[in-house]
C-alpha cells in the first residue's frame, strides 16, 4: 500500500536519475536525516555517544570504504586496521603540525594520504588475485603498525608512544579534545558520514562503480570491454583507503582521543570492519550502515544482558561474548549469505504488495 | 673462522628450527584448503583449543568450572588427578575429532556451494567461538604445558661445534624434537595419502569434487576426515609450541605467522608449506640479525608477509602452487 512505484510518475530525467526512486524510500530518507540532525543532538549524552552512536557512525564510513573495495571491486582486503592507522597518525601530524587550519580539512587530508598509501599497498592486486591478495594485504597491515610503533617522528617522541588528540574548534565548538560535548562529537562524525555516503553512493551507480563491478564480475570480459584493470582497481584503492583513512582519523581524533596503535588498530580492527561488509551486504552502501550497527549494538546489548541484568563476571561475560558473535555470524553466513541489504531487499519484496498479495 | 660468520650460521640454524614450527601449522592449512576449498583462518585457534584441553585433562580441571560455579555457586576445580601424558594426548585427539564432525554437521554442511570468501568468512566466526569456547572451558590464565619434552639448550650440538669451531652454537632441544616430529608427521601423512584407500579418496576429493562425488566417494565423511588430520595437525602444532611458551592465546595468533608460508609456498601443496616455512623461518631470523638493530627491531611481525608480498608479484602461484589457468 505505502511502498509502490506504481503512480509515482517522472517527468524530468533528473527526477528519473535521483538516489531513491520510489517515494517512500525518499520519505525515509529524509525523515532519517531530519532525526538523525535535528533530534538525536539534542538527547544525546556521553553514553550513548562514546558506546553507540560515534562507534556506529565512525565504523560506517570504514565498512562503506571497504564496501567499495571488496563487495563493489571484489579485492578482498585485510588491511584495514593499518589503513585506519595510516588515516590516525596523519590526522595527528597535520593537527600538531598546523594546529590553526580547521579540523575537518585535516581530517578529508587524512583520508588523502592514506589514499595514497592505499594505492601503493593496491599495486599487487594487478598480480594477485583472490586469496593471496587478501593474505598480501596482510602485509601492509602489520608493516604499518610496526612502522607508526617503531619510528618516534610519527608520534612526535612522546615518551610513551601513545598520540593524544590536541584540542581544536570548529565554528565556536570544541569538537576535539576532552572538552568536546557529546553532541558535538556526534554531529561532527555525522555531517562527515553522510558528506561520504553521498559520494559513494553516487559513485558506485555511476561509471566508476560500474568498471569495479566488472572487474568483480569478471577481469578478463571487462578488460574486453575497454575497462583499464589497472586503472579500475588502483581507484577503487584509492577510493577504499580514502574512507578507511577519513574513518580512522575521526576514529582517534573524535572517539578515542589518544591511541596506541598496536591496541588501537590491530588486526582484529581489520576483521570486524570486514564482518561488518560481510553481514550487512556485499556491494551495497546500505549494508555497509546496517553491518556496522549491529556489530557496534551486539557487544552492548550483551554486555548490559550478561554483566547488568545476570551479574556475570566480567572476564566471563567476556568469553561467552567471544562465543555469541562467533556463532552469530556462522549462523548469519548460513541463513543468509548476502547479508542484511538482501534481508531487506526481500522486505520490500513483501512490502509492494503489501497488504494484498494477490 | 669470523665471529660474524659463527653468529649468521647460528641465527640461520634457529631460522630453520622456527621454520619447521611455522610449517607445522601451514600444513593444517594446506590439507583443509586442498580437500575442501576453505580456507581455515581458524586452524591457529584450533591449536589453541588442543593445547588447552590436553593441559585441562592431564591436570584434571574440570570444564566449564566458571560458568557451572557463577550460575549453581559450587566451587568445583579440579577432579584431583593426574592423567599420563599419552592417555591426554589420544583423549584430545579424540576430542578433535568430535569437533571435526560438529563442524561438518553444523557449518560446511549448510555452506556447500557458497563463495570461497563466505566459508573464510565463516572460519573465521569459528575461530572466534572456539576461541571463547575454549576460554570458558579452561579459564583464561596461562597455563604450562609439560608431556615430558626435552628443554632447554643442547648440549650434544653445542660440545660438537665447539669442538669444530671454538664456539658452541644455541639450539633448543625443543626445536629439534619438533623437527624430527614434523618429519614423521609429514612423511605418514604422505604415505597416507598415496597408500590408502581413505587418502586416495582424499585426493580424489581435492582434485574435483563433482567427479570424486560420482564415482561414489562421500565427500561429508572426507570433509570429516580432512578435518580430523588438521585437528590432529593443529594438536601437534599445539604441543610444540605450547612447550615453547606456554598454553595462552597468543598461541591462536601463530595463524598469522603461517599465512606468509603459505603464500611463498602455495596454498595447495604441502611440500610448498615446508619450504617455504624453512625460506620464512631463515628469512626472517637472518633479517632481524642483520637489519634488526638499525630500524629497531621487531621486524620479525611484518618481513615474512612483505617477503611473500614480493616474491607473489613475480609468481603469483607461490612456490610450487597449482598453476591457475583462466579461460575465457
Amino acid at each position: 500500500m505505502l511502498y509502490r512505484e506504481a503512480g509515482d510518475f517522472k517527468t524530468t530525467y533528473g527526477e528519473d536519475g535521483q538516489t531513491f526512486p520510489i517515494r517512500f524510500d525518499r520519505m525515509g530518507y529524509y525523515v532519517t536525516l531530519a532525526v538523525a540532525f535535528g533530534v538525536v543532538p539534542l538527547v544525546i549524552n556521553d553514553y550513548w555517544a562514546n558506546a553507540v552512536f560515534v562507534p556506529f557512525l565512525i565504523y560506517a564510513i570504514a565498512a562503506i570504504g571497504l564496501n567499495i573495495l571488496v563487495g563493489y571491486a571484489g579485492q578482498v582486503s585485510l588491511g584495514t586496521g593499518g589503513f585506519m592507522a595510516v588515516g590516525a597518525y596523519a590526522v595527528y601530524k597535520l593537527m600538531t603540525s598546523f594546529p590553526d587550519v580547521p579540523v575537518l580539512i585535516h581530517v578529508l587530508l587524512a583520508g588523502g594520504v592514506t589514499a595514497l598509501v592505499g594505492v601503493l599497498f593496491g599495486l599487487p592486486s594487478l598480480r594477485i588475485k583472490g586469496f593471496y591478495l587478501a593474505v598480501a594485504t596482510l602485509a601492509a597491515q602489520f608493516f604499518l603498525v610496526w612502522l607508526f610503533n617503531k619510528v618516534p617522528w610519527f608520534y612526535n617522541y612522546s615518551a610513551s608512544g601513545q598520540i593524544t588528540v590536541p584540542q581544536s574548534k570548529m565554528l565556536g565548538f570544541y569538537v576535539t579534545g576532552a572538552q568536546t560535548s557529546a553532541s558535538a562529537k556526534y554531529l561532527f562524525s555525522l555531517v562527515i558520514l553522510v558528506l561520504l555516503a553521498i559520494v559513494a553512493r553516487n559513485l558506485t551507480r555511476g561509471a566508476a562503480g560500474r568498471k569495479w563491478m566488472a572487474i568483480r564480475d569478471m577481469d578478463i570480459a571487462a578488460e574486453i570491454i575497454g575497462v583499464n584493470p589497472l586503472k579500475a582497481k588502483l581507484s577503487a584503492f584509492a577510493v577504499s583507503s580514502f574512507f578507511i583513512g577519513v574513518a580512522g582519523a575521526l576514529f582517534f581524533a573524535v572517539y578515542l582521543g589518544a591511541a596506541e596503535v598496536t591496541e588501537a588498530f590491530s588486526i582484529q580492527k581489520s576483521f570486524l570492519v570486514l564482518f561488518m561488509v560481510i553481514i550487512g551486504g556485499l556491494g551495497s552502501i546500505f549494508g555497509s550502515f546496517a553491518g556496522a550497527a549491529f556489530l557496534v549494538l551486539l557487544p552492548v546489548f550483551l554486555k548490559n544482558v550478561l554483566v547488568g541484568q545476570l551479574g556475570w563476571p566480567t572476564d566471563l561475560a567476556a568469553h561467552l561474548e567471544l562465543m555469541i558473535v562467533g556463532a552469530l555470524i556462522v549462523t548469519f553466513l548460513i541463513a543468509e549469505p548476502h547479508g542484511m541489504a538482501q534481508l531487506w531487499r526481500l522486505a520490500k519484496e513483501k512490502l509492494r504488495l503489501w497488504p494484498f498479495p494477490h | 673462522m669470523p665471529d660474524q660468520l659463527l653468529f649468521a650460521m647460528e641465527v640461520t640454524l634457529n631460522g630453520l628450527m622456527a621454520g619447521v614450527m611455522y610449517s607445522l601449522v601451514a600444513l593444517g592449512f594446506v590439507l583443509i584448503f586442498k580437500a575442501s576449498g576453505v580456507f581455515n583462518y581458524a586452524q591457529g585457534v584450533l591449536a589453541l583449543f588442543a593445547a588447552l584441553t590436553l593441559v585441562g585433562l592431564q591436570n584434571g580441571q574440570v570444564p566449564f568450572a566458571h560458568v557451572i560455579n557463577t550460575i549453581f555457586g559450587t566451587n568445583l576445580h579440579n577432579f584431583g588427578w593426574k592423567l599420563p601424558a599419552l592417555l591426554a594426548i589420544l583423549l584430545t585427539a579424540g576430542v578433535m575429532v568430535l569437533l571435526a564432525v560438529l563442524i561438518e554437521r553444523l557449518v560446511l554442511k549448510h555452506l556447500v556451494s557458497q563463495a570461497p570468501i563466505i566459508l573464510f568468512m565463516a572460519t573465521i566466526g569459528l575461530a572466534y567461538f572456539l576461541e571463547g569456547l575454549g576460554d570458558v572451558m579452561w579459564g583464561a590464565d596461562i597455563k604450562k604445558l609439560d608431556v615430558g619434552l626435552p628443554q632447554g639448550i643442547s648440549e650434544t650440538i653445542e660440545s660438537i661445534t665447539d669442538r669444530w669451531f671454538g664456539y658452541g652454537f644455541f639450539i633448543d632441544n625443543l626445536d629439534i624434537v619438533a623437527t624430527v616430529v614434523a618429519v614423521i608427521l609429514v612423511a605418514s601423512l604422505t604415505l597416507f595419502s598415496q597408500y590408502s584407500k581413505q587418502g586416495r579418496a582424499l585426493r580424489a576429493v581435492a582434485d574435483d569434487h563433482q567427479a570424486a562425488l560420482s564415482v561414489g566417494i562421500s565427500l561429508r565423511f572426507i570433509w570429516v576426515l580432512v578435518w580430523s588430520i588438521a585437528g590432529f595437525v593443529a594438536l601437534v602444532a599445539g604441543i610444540m609450541w605450547g612447550a615453547k611458551s606456554g598454553v595462552q592465546f597468543s598461541l591462536s595468533l601463530i595463524a598469522l605467522k603461517a599465512l606468509p608460508v603459505l603464500m611463498l609456498g602455495g596454498f595447495t601443496s604441502i611440500p610448498g608449506a615446508i619450504v617455504g616455512g624453512l625460506i620464512i623461518g631463515v628469512g626472517e631470523k637472518l633479517f632481524e640479525f642483520a637489519a634488526g638493530p638499525l630500524v629497531g627491531g621487531a621486524t620479525e611481525n611484518w618481513f615474512a608477509y612483505v617477503l611473500a608480498l614480493l616474491f607473489l608479484v613475480f609468481r603469483p602461484q607461490g612456490l610450487f602452487g597449482e598453476r591457475i589457468i583462466e579461460r575465457v
